[in-house]
């Protein structure tokens, strides 16, 4: 299942002729390419890697909808209910209690059974003295209860009613007891004070009756505003938790009911949807091999055990997805469902981290060093991110609004690099080090304040190179929408089908992808130990980048419909180029990973210390 | 659920009037189902003795199935007591309530637990991360998510 949202059977999807990627091979050693190295990349490499064949960049996973975790869970609760001789909604109870942990739970159980039940809230505890002291244990607040900071007596409000503690069975099936007080006064619900004769009344096996008008806004109030799987007895101090089919008896009407009022049903319907979405979620978290989808709205989960121990992160770059599109109402399940844009966009996040993209190359550690370290120095570098810079040459002021790195100033026609603000003329040959950090400053840096200047220029370098991927990424939305428009006229100009002006938006969906792996590897290189490793490190970031920057280009342009073909073949050939150089960079970094060839500047959670912190 | 509130305030206030408040609790106003204000003094021997704070209630529609935001005033010359869970913008961290809150507890329960609070008290010490707290806290203080530790 996981392999159909992977990287290379996208091409399945966006191109229906699949010929055509492969007819150009031959001229990919062409003149456009011709730093491209055909020995070490031989002609076999472009061929699409067969489906299922799993890369050194890739992780195993599978995902799982929300009804596939429920039998999972169900699958466990049917375990300690065989096991321990306790019904559903007990075993449910006492799971949650314990974390899922059900080789603890039965040990737990087979100890003690009454300690667990009391502890999970199923029972209450047995009374340790008279009968005449456990009738107040509720007024007062019983022993378990936390910290009113040696407070004396509690007092509840309107007289508790409550009764010696029950001996009912506590292991039959759950029936909520609803009944009304035995005396001749009037049951008066003790929060509400509503006293109408026909009051319904509902209480757990402790018997603190209320109303069910009050039970009803409560567990709305637990479930919907603070999130609880395990909502407690509205009586102060009492430990006793309702157990699911109490929940469902006050939210969900019994068939036939009378209609009651509408909003209020349909809160009460969407607090029992969002039970069932907690108790799923905390069985979940509870598991080191599922994770939870974190895009809004979505309810999938993914399993992925390989990347269960946290030791197995410094060594591959967990990226999942849930298999699941878009956001809120336009999500979609389906995969073939190639959206334009963000309502398409794949839920896909890293299993082994908070970061809600894919941060590959760069393993999960360097990651967030990189992002806290962004963060730390945002209002240093804040500028940078800002959508306009001053033409070197005549100072008028430049709006970027393309992907594309390679600016043309509007005025005097300088041409120039967005990044480093060089002439562009020096990166269209094979001398391009736009990407490399010129280390000499740091070097030749005496006194602590140009050593201190020199540090921020080097972090400058690369959140500079980092964030301008991000922003140009970013402004693919743009660019899908322009590209779009392209296509439609491509039909009507040239003889094109829609299909064979699909080639565009696989280009711009590559670029977007591109984009993304070349952002992270400058959290990496920055972090990269000087050395041969981090040069070809380098080599390959190099490479990607102007790879990058000439498609991205391509696909700025104007069109003319006389040069279609030609683009077409172009834009074809630089994406199957660019595609390898990706592939390129993402195999030998992660191969690096899995031989520990990767040695830090800094120290790193997981790895060995760096043996000087030299840049 | 709004009625709830108003008719469950309005019963503990007439209560409150038919019956009076515990010993060294006082209504000091109480004109609206939103705000509310008592004076409190701890009776006997204590590190409060002859000491008065003023506590602010404030209700929203869900009380009481969701707690009032209680806090003691700092305002116009009243201050905070000085108590190892009290903080010096007068917001209190006591669990009840916060997570333990029980819709049956009524205002003058909450007065009276945080009465012996203060009646319990060793030694007259501001919570250790007091100046952090109060630089960042919210205006209410339920929207602040406590950690209740279980000592004193
Ligand atoms: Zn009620
Ligand atoms: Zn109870
Ligand atoms: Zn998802
Ligand atoms: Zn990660
Ligand atoms: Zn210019
Ligand atoms: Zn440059």
């Amino acid at each position: 299942m996981s392999s159909d949202y992977e990287y290379s059977d996208d091409d399945g999807d966006y191109y229906d002729d699949e010929e055509m990627i492969d007819g150009t091979q031959d001229d990919l050693s062409g003149a456009s390419e011709d730093d491209m190295d055909m020995d070490v990349y031989g002609g076999d490499d472009f061929k699409v890697t067969p489906k299922g064949k799993r890369k050194s960049y890739e992780v195993d996973y599978d995902s799982l909808s929300q009804s596939a975790v429920e039998k999972l869970v169900k699958e466990d609760v049917d375990y300690i209910c065989s096991i321990c001789g306790v019904d559903e909604s007990v075993a449910s109870l006492l799971l949650r209690h314990m974390k899922w942990n059900k080789e603890r739970l039965v040990e737990k159980y087979m100890d003690n059974p009454t300690s667990l039940l009391v502890a999970a809230g199923v029972t209450a505890p047995e009374p340790t003295t008279t009968s005449a002291q456990s009738r107040t244990r509720s007024i007062d607040g019983s022993a378990s209860r936390r910290s009113t900071r040696g407070a004396t007596r509690i007092l509840a409000l309107g007289g508790s009613k409550t009764k010696s503690p029950t001996t009912s069975p506590p292991l039959s099936h759950y029936t909520p007891r609803s009944f009304k007080p035995k005396s001749d006064e009037p049951f008066v619900c003790p929060i509400c004070f509503d006293d109408s004769s026909d009051l319904r009344t509902l209480a757990l096996d402790c018997e603190h009756t209320f109303c069910s008008g009050c039970w009803n806004a409560y567990l709305v109030s637990k479930i919907r505003d603070e999130g609880e799987h395990s909502v407690k007895c509205m009586a102060e101090g009492c430990a006793l938790v309702c157990p699911d089919p109490f929940i469902r008896t006050v939210l969900v009407p019994a068939p036939g009911a009378p209609i009651g009022d509408p909003t209020q049903e349909e809160d009460n319907r969407k607090a029992w949807s969002h039970f069932q979405e907690l108790l799923v979620r905390h069985y979940v978290a509870s598991n080191k091999r599922l994770k939870f989808c974190p895009y809004p709205g979505c309810t999938n989960t993914v399993s992925c055990p390989s990347a269960a121990d946290k030791s197995s992160l410094t060594t591959i770059v967990p990226t999942v997805s849930c298999g699941a599109r878009g956001i809120g109402g336009q999500m979609t399940q389906s995969q073939s469902q190639s959206g334009w844009g963000l309502t398409g966009k794949e839920h896909k996040f890293c299993f082994g981290c908070h970061i809600e993209s894919d941060h590959r190359p760069v393993v999960c550690s360097v990651a967030r060093m990189w992002l806290k370290k962004c963060r730390d120095d945002s209002e240093t570098a804040n500028w940078i991110k800002s959508n306009t810079k001053e033409c070197s040459q005549c100072q008028s002021t430049i709006e970027k609004n393309g992907g594309c790195n390679h600016m043309t100033c509007k005025k005097c026609k300088h041409e120039f690099c967005w990044v480093c603000m060089g002439p562009w003329s020096e990166h269209g040959t094979a001398w391009y080090s736009c990407n490399r950090y010129d280390e000499k400053a740091g070097v030749d840096a005496r006194d602590a304040q140009s050593r201190s200047r020199a540090s921020l220029e080097r972090y400058l370098h690369y959140y500079n190179r980092w964030a301008n991927h991000e922003q140009s990424a970013k402004l693919s939305l743009d660019l899908y929408a322009k590209t779009e428009k392209k296509m439609e006229d491509m039909q009507i100009t040239s003889s094109l089908t829609w299909i064979e002006v699909q080639f565009m938006k696989k280009a711009v969906e590559e670029v977007e992808r591109c984009r993304m792996t070349l952002k992270w590897t400058y959290s990496m290189a920055y972090y990269l130990a000087k050395g041969n490793e981090k040069d070809l490190f380098e080599d390959n970031q190099r490479d990607l980048e102007k790879a990058v920057e000439d498609l991205s280009e391509l696909l700025e342009g104007p069109i003319e419909p006389e040069n279609i073909p030609m683009l077409r073949q172009k834009v074809t050939d630089k994406t199957v180029y660019v595609q390898k150089r990706n592939e390129i960079v993402l195999e030998d970094t992660a191969k690096g990973f899995l031989e520990g060839r990767w040695k830090w500047n800094a120290s790193v959670e997981g790895f060995d210390e760096p043996e000087r912190t030299e840049y | 659920m709004a009625s709830i509130a108003a008719r469950r305030l309005a019963k503990e206030l007439k209560e409150i009037h038919a019956e009076g408040c515990p010993v060294g609790i006082n209504l000091l106003k109480a004109d609206d189902f939103e705000t509310w204000w008592f004076s409190i003094e701890v009776m006997g021997e204590s590190l409060y003795k002859n000491e008065a704070y003023t506590l602010q209630f404030r209700f929203d529609a869900q009380y009481p199935i969701s707690s009032p935001a209680v806090q003691f005033v700092v305002t116009d010359g009243h201050q905070a007591p000085i108590h190892p869970h009290v903080y010096s913008n007068g917001h209190i961290c006591a669990s009840i309530l916060g997570n333990e809150w029980s819709p049956v507890l009524s205002v003058t329960a909450v007065c009276v637990t945080l009465q012996s609070m203060l009646a319990s008290c060793k030694k007259k010490e501001r919570p250790v991360d007091n100046d952090r707290y109060v630089r960042h806290a919210p205006d209410n203080p339920k929207k602040t998510q406590f950690h209740y530790d279980d000592d004193t």
